[in-house]
């Protein structure tokens, strides 16, 4: 699936996209996975609280099945307006 | 109804002066204008605006078709920038139409409420040696509870 980062998650992490190769069943086994893999994501996933996550495209939470899933995006909370 | 999400300017007088034109039943029309504030004491040199491609013009229509659920909407037009913008320059407009003002404006207000919390842009503000992400404020999420 697609893994999009954005504002400072995408900073931490170092790119704004990539494609993982995963076998997690939500968003949290996801973010797990990724946090096991380097020290930059571990830092941009320290703290759940500061993150928002949608999967294709709509908001969501990190207790969401990825069944389906193409598109999960990371990022804090929106400062539109 | 109108929504664009853009990196080039807007003519707010062009825009306001469009829309909803010819629609006679329609007695009030809103508009709004956000602009880019400096820092206190000056200081901040640019803005620069990250967004969601896709899900930002979803997420906007969304948040205006509940507008148009809630209230007797004639017409409702989202402009919203992206890019790097300076102090003063227009960041992003609502307008709304409807037969009578209090429609018109708490729809505006609704529009903004949820535009800041729910539409998927962020902010850097670039300062002369430092930049940062601004964050998001509590009260712009308690805001969402009026409504």
């Amino acid at each position: 699936m697609e893994v999009l980062y954005f504002a400072w998650v995408r900073e931490r992490i170092g790119l704004p996209r990539e494609t993982v190769e995963t076998g997690a069943e939500t968003v949290r086994q996801l973010i797990d996975e990724l946090r096991s893999r380097e020290a930059r994501y571990e830092a941009a996933f320290a703290d759940l609280s500061a993150l928002r996550v949608a999967l294709d495209q709509e908001l969501s939470d990190f207790d969401a099945t990825l069944s389906g899933v193409r598109e999960v995006a990371f990022f804090p909370p929106m400062t539109g307006g | 109804m109108r929504i664009s999400v853009q990196r080039e300017p807007f003519d707010l007088g062009a825009e306001a002066d469009s829309f909803a034109r010819g629609a006679t039943d329609m007695g009030a029309v809103v508009t709004f204008t956000g602009v880019v504030r400096d820092a206190p004491g000056g200081g901040l040199r640019a803005m620069e605006i990250e967004h969601y491609p896709g899900m930002t013009e979803k997420a906007i229509r969304t948040i205006a078709e509940e507008a148009q659920a809630r209230w007797s909407l004639g017409d409702v037009l989202v402009i919203h920038r992206y890019g790097s913008l300076v102090p003063g320059e227009r960041i992003m407009m609502v307008a709304t139409a409807a037969p009578h003002r209090k429609d018109a404006f708490e729809a505006a207000e609704y529009l903004m409420d949820y535009l800041k919390s729910r539409a998927p842009f962020w902010k850097k503000e670039i300062g002369a040696g430092e930049a940062g992400w601004v964050a998001a404020k509590d009260e712009d999420e308690a805001a969402l509870d009026r409504w």
